[in-house]
């Protein structure tokens, strides 16, 4: 008997749970103030997410998922990507969408059940969020072999949850962007938790990282609440998708602090100890650590981030709060590009407000 | 011209179409170096070469994924679902994303892509080879389905559905394959979408059928012109969006109609037009609408498959029962 096959996966972290170096910091963060606009844009994300959740308590939107414990992920990769890549997110990444300059108002939009809001002004190629799960791994793949095929350096990067990895549109993906060698990045953000599912129930593999190894494609681990480390990492993995080297996996390891959605109660399956646990890992806090020990942070700043943050949503609120509803003739809109005459009475039964007729 | 068959037709509105369009592509199980099982694919991996002619890992839901991916970056694909009896991992994709990516984006990206598969029965094939998948894809909003039924209609409804800038479901009647010969000028025009197609003008009663079946109503219809029996029939061609008021208005001057088709009676698309019939058209009729279909099983092997199939003379003796209507 002899060995065909031997794999590992490396697991990527700069600083650990208090913010302190574990090894010395790569040249990007080596001057802390780089690493500010990150912290900044993690505060946004979290004020924003907070702000979704109390709108929908009062009965201002509808069902939405917070990223709270995970904004570090979606931050980063929505920071670095170039402008002309491509984004096909799913539906936890408004740190992403927002780095990528989808507007917090459209996301509101978005959430509140308006499909305007997904006809983003800024990203104009970024896929809408993805609600089936893992189904934008597949899309990922076509765009990315668009791509290749016009030889553009652009490259598409795609984000999924733990729970999206079990999905045959995973692997499916991970095989074709691998046969193709295409330019194409996939992120796991493996917040533990898939509704109620935890990350243990979901797999016997001992990382998420190393299903790309089947798919003979570079797959590695980052701690996902680690600013610095996760731009490490997808740096380097858009550096190997831009210049021909095909696709990369990376798994984030993050931990999902609050209830999969609005509609949802975390408390009936998981235990608080073991979320209040992961409060100490989060990453928000430990960048600010990290700042603060830097001396590029204090107090004075913390303020006024936060009101300004306070001030950003607000106005976003106030833009989407004032956003007159759809007319009803609109879901007939886009339909296709030209509307077939079998469907110009439904139209215009809809648009009269006789949907029914 | 040339005498062709229909998978013939299929062939060379793909390879007129990729010449004329270096944005359209062709992706599938075997469609490259084996020019597809059914060679509707032939020779493009030559002309076009692999960048263009994909042999894709075997995937079905991924072929139809990507293919999104794909036409959302203005490419235009053009995927090949080997058989019909495996397309439903692809309805997913093409349900929850194709069908609605211009509509949730406000028209920002679009989708013009083509998933063709071979479809229905009587060719004495395996397991899962010989399903009539239309109706699933025919309730879907934001799709076109469309079912050709002779090598002409196949190389310009497939032109048609290669330009449509919208998701198109585009059925190749397996057994219409090389069932006949036609002369198909190949002069890159495409046939008109969304519009039924007059196959044979009569006065006494409408057949409206689509697919692989038109074979055997137009042998019905001709024996029927033996007998003195005028029947006027319908090639529905697109599915959806249907065309009805060209089969309204022929029932308007028939009175009586019949819908045939080889998928299984219930819920098939002939209900759909059986009850627009009854809506818009039920004072023009003489008789009660017949429907002709296949039973309400599971598609036989091929040892019963015979039996499953609609025939000739069910079509003659459902028209007849109409005449024979009060």
């Amino acid at each position: 008997m002899s060995v065909v096959a031997r794999f590992e996966i490396r697991h990527t972290q700069f600083l650990n749970h208090l913010g302190e170096p574990t090894q010395p910091l790569p040249d990007f963060a080596r001057d802390p103030d780089n690493l500010i606009p990150y912290y900044r844009a993690m505060v946004l994300t979290r004020t924003y997410d907070a702000k979704a959740v109390a709108l929908q308590r009062t009965g201002q939107l509808g069902t939405v998922g917070s990223s709270l414990g995970q904004e570090a992920i979606g931050t980063v990769v929505g920071s670095v990507m170039q402008r002309e890549d491509v984004f096909l997110p799913t539906y936890r990444e408004a740190g992403a969408q927002i780095a990528r300059g989808v507007t917090m108002t459209e996301l509101l939009r978005y959430w509140s059940g308006d499909e305007r809001g997904s006809d983003y002004r800024g990203p104009r190629q970024d896929f809408p969020v993805c609600i089936t799960i893992a189904a934008q791994c597949a899309h990922a793949v076509g765009v990315a072999y668009a791509l290749k095929l016009r030889k553009e350096p652009r490259v598409a990067v795609t984000m999924m949850g733990d729970g999206a990895t079990s999905k045959g549109d995973f692997y499916e993906s991970l095989n074709m962007a691998g046969t193709w060698h295409l330019p194409v990045v996939f992120v796991i953000a493996n917040n533990q938790w898939a509704i109620s599912v935890p990350r243990s129930v979901q797999s016997a593999a001992e990382t998420l990282a190393q299903k790309a190894v089947a798919a003979g494609i570079p797959g590695e681990q980052v701690d996902g609440n680690d600013v610095v480390a996760l731009r490490y990492v997808f740096d380097q993995a858009l550096q190997r998708a831009r210049s021909g080297d095909g696709p990369t996996l990376i798994e984030a390891l993050s931990y999902r602090l609050t209830d999969h959605t609005t509609a949802d109660d975390a408390r009936r399956y998981r235990d608080p100890e073991d979320v209040s646990r992961h409060w100490a890992m989060e990453p928000v806090a430990r960048l600010r650590n990290y700042l603060v020990l830097q001396k590029v942070w204090g107090k004075d700043d913390e303020e006024k981030l936060i009101a300004e943050c306070n001030e950003r949503v607000q106005a976003a609120v106030n833009e989407y709060l004032a956003t007159p509803p759809p007319p009803p003739g609109a879901m007939f809109e886009h339909l296709y590009a030209t509307l077939p005459a079998a469907l110009a009475w439904q139209r215009d039964a809809a648009a009269s407000g006789k949907i029914h007729g | 011209m040339a005498e062709i068959t229909l998978v013939e037709a299929v062939n060379l509105a793909l390879a007129g179409e990729m010449e004329r369009d270096p944005s359209v592509l062709v992706l599938g199980e075997d469609v490259g170096a084996d020019g597809g099982v059914f060679r509707a694919t032939l020779g493009l991996l030559g002309r076009f070469g692999k960048e263009r002619v994909i042999d894709t890992p075997l995937a079905e839901a991924s072929i139809a994924g990507i293919s999104i991916g794909m036409a959302a970056q203005g490419l235009k694909p053009v995927a090949e679902i080997q058989f019909s009896g495996f397309v439903y991992p692809a309805l997913d994709h093409i349900v929850n994303h194709a069908s609605r990516l211009r509509h949730r984006t406000c028209g920002r990206l679009t989708c013009p892509m083509v998933l063709r598969t071979p479809c229905g029965a009587g060719i004495h094939a395996p397991e899962h080879h010989s399903e009539s998948v239309e109706t699933f894809f025919a309730h879907v909003p934001g799709l076109r389905v469309v079912i050709p039924s002779s090598p002409a209609r196949a190389y310009g409804l497939l032109l048609a559905a290669i330009r449509d800038p919208d998701p198109v479901i585009f059925l190749e009647p397996t057994r219409a394959y090389r069932l006949f010969k036609q002369e198909v000028d190949d002069n890159g025009q495409a046939l008109p979408l969304d519009v039924c197609f007059l196959n044979r003008e009569g006065s006494d009663a409408t057949i409206v059928s689509w697919g692989a079946m038109l074979h055997e109503v137009q042998i019905a219809a001709a024996r029927l012109a033996d007998e003195g029996i005028m029947a006027e029939v319908i090639d529905v061609a697109t599915l959806k969006p249907l065309d009805m008021p060209t089969i309204l208005e022929s029932v308007a001057k028939t009175g009586r109609c019949v819908i045939v088709h080889e998928a299984s009676r219930t819920g098939g698309f002939g209900a759909e037009i059986a009850a627009s019939i009854a809506e818009h058209g039920l004072l023009s009729l003489l008789a009660p609408v017949q429907r002709v279909a296949a039973p309400d099983c599971v598609v036989p092997l091929p040892k019963l498959e015979h039996y499953f199939m609609p025939d000739v003379d069910q079509i003659v003796a459902a028209v007849r029962k109409t005449l024979e209507f009060a």
